[in-house]
């Protein structure tokens, strides 16, 4: 397993596993908690529309995706908000919008871009060096954000109502959430694909949540988890030769289904 | 004025176009213990949460200790009903009644010694100090009740809401509430929420039935009037068996 480090492509998979795998861990657990899962994959999925636009108008489709998943996330706050009963159903129509515009402009850009697979399904064996550098700061960013307001946003996690009675800026935090949620999503989009992003901002949080007393205690174990199930999914698709998002993906599920076998010593 | 806890005026409250609240008028003064009866849907929680800030008024006038509802809200407690809370969130006992000192907090930076210090006080006095290290999901209905007022209390509150605090809580407990809210009425203004009658006649000093309408009794006695209008009280009368008189007459009910 160790000969597969010699290759500077094997080592920059690790460390981009691990650096995901923080932000995962941190925005998975108030993702959960928050109960935004659905926003959460709404915003992956419309920000293919971002990857076609890049491609189409001939610049970085990293920062297409990033600009577009920002806007839809903020949109969709703003949907949240307003309209409660129906917001669902808008989310998942952008979420369809977003998809279906990125087809089209890829479908109207000149040649086959073979990288393409890579966006839906992840490719974290090939991420060049300028996204690594770009992911360091945005990661230590999103670490800094949940430090500095950890104690608001554990309010508004558990009791919205009260944190807004108490003069906590409830809706301001929440968009913060969401561009945060959208941040993260153009770095997993590297490493699992925007297909299946959810997964890893979901699994490990939730095992996690099922051994932690606190919210940082959860979002501690979460990356832990997150860094296990990214460095196995690396190694057995190395070794198998099958796609490292999917495989990654496969642990985390393995080990969702151990974890329902195994009572909660919680309660 | 300045002993006016909350005033009221002509308030009108619709959600979208379900009228909810119509032309209640109310004045309570500071030093009240107040309940609130009424059934299901007749908008009892929709006023609180017009007291709090939480809801807009569509028409007429709110004074919670003479300001806006959401200016004052720094004054009052809130304690919400105790339901569709998760229990596996991450939080412990200490963290719940911590939320309290946000609105003293400031944004950005971690709770002082003083937070500390008067959350160890609330948490003595609603007698959950051993279980401030304990998992929200451990604890019993009661206790989660307790640690929700322990929050209420940490904020230094003149006005307490409480919303149906004997929900979901066993029946020893809800005799220690009463005593406890009663002898915190000394010195903070109690107003409650709540579907029994026994425990209006027993500890409040007014009352009111909301159904749409709001009548207000200012001797904390319930008229016929008001158990009319809250049809659903009379079961929660039979089933408490008030050795006292609650109604004004024994009349068709």
């Amino acid at each position: 397993m160790w000969e597969a480090l010699q290759f500077e492509f094997m080592r920059n998979a690790l460390f981009v596993g691990i650096l995901v795998s923080i932000c995962c861990g941190i925005i998975g657990t108030l993702i959960v908690v928050n109960r935004i899962v659905f926003i959460s994959g709404g915003i992956a999925h419309a920000a293919y529309g971002g990857i076609g636009l890049a491609l189409f108008m001939g610049f970085s489709p990293t920062l297409g995706a990033a600009i577009f998943a920002v806007i839809v996330a903020l949109l969709m706050g703003i949907i949240s908000l307003k309209s409660k009963h129906r917001a669902d159903t808008v989310i998942g129509v952008l979420w369809a919008i977003g998809m279906a515009m990125g087809i089209i402009l890829i479908d109207m850009t000149p040649g086959y871009n073979v990288d393409l697979m890579g966006y839906l399904f992840g490719s974290i064996i090939s991420v060049p060096k300028t996204d690594i550098w770009l992911m360091i700061p945005l990661c230590i960013l999103i670490l800094l954000i949940t430090v500095v307001f950890y104690k608001e946003f554990l309010a508004i996690s558990y009791d919205e109502e009260f944190s807004f009675i108490v003069g906590v800026p409830v809706k301001p935090l929440y968009f913060v959430l969401l561009v945060m949620v959208a941040i993260s999503v153009v770095m997993i989009i590297r490493v699992v694909g925007l297909i299946l992003v959810i997964a890893l901002f979901t699994i490990p949080p939730y095992i996690a949540e099922k051994y932690t007393r606190s919210m940082g205690g959860m979002m501690a174990l979460s990356s832990l988890l997150g860094i296990l199930f990214t460095i196995i999914g690396l190694f057995i698709s190395y070794n198998y030769d099958t796609s490292s998002g999917a495989t990654i993906i496969m642990v985390a599920g393995t080990a969702f289904f151990l974890s329902e076998l195994v009572a909660s010593p919680k309660t | 004025m300045d002993n006016i806890a909350i005033e009221v005026k002509d308030l009108w409250f619709a959600y979208d176009k379900t009228p909810v609240l119509e032309g209640v008028n109310l004045t309570l003064y500071k030093g009240d213990f107040f309940g609130i009866l009424g059934p299901n849907g007749g908008g009892k929680t929709t006023l609180l949460k017009l007291f709090l800030g939480l809801l807009k008024p569509n028409q007429g006038k709110i004074r919670i200790l003479g300001e806006h509802p959401h200016a004052a809200s720094h004054r009052v407690g809130y304690v919400p009903q105790n339901s569709g809370f998760n229990l596996h969130f991450p939080i412990s006992v200490k963290e719940i009644a911590l939320m309290g000192r946000l609105s003293r907090a400031r944004i950005g930076r971690g709770y002082k010694a003083q937070d500390h210090d008067k959350v160890e006080d609330v948490l003595k006095k609603v007698g959950l100090w051993e279980f401030r290290d304990a998992h929200v999901g451990s604890l019993s209905g009661g206790q989660r009740q307790r640690a929700f007022i322990a929050r209420a209390l940490a904020t230094d509150p003149e006005i307490l809401f409480l919303d149906e605090p004997t929900s979901n809580v066993d029946h020893d407990f809800e005799t220690n509430l009463y005593d406890f809210l009663k002898e915190l009425n000394e010195k903070v203004t109690i107003v409650v929420i709540t579907h029994d009658i026994g425990v209006i006649s027993s500890n409040m000093k007014s009352v009111a039935c909301v159904n749409r309408k709001l009548i207000f009794h200012g001797e904390g006695k319930l008229t016929s009037e008001m158990l009319d209008m809250a049809y659903q009280c009379p079961v929660d009368l039979i089933a408490h068996g008030i050795p006292h008189r609650v109604l004004d007459k024994h009349g068709k009910h």
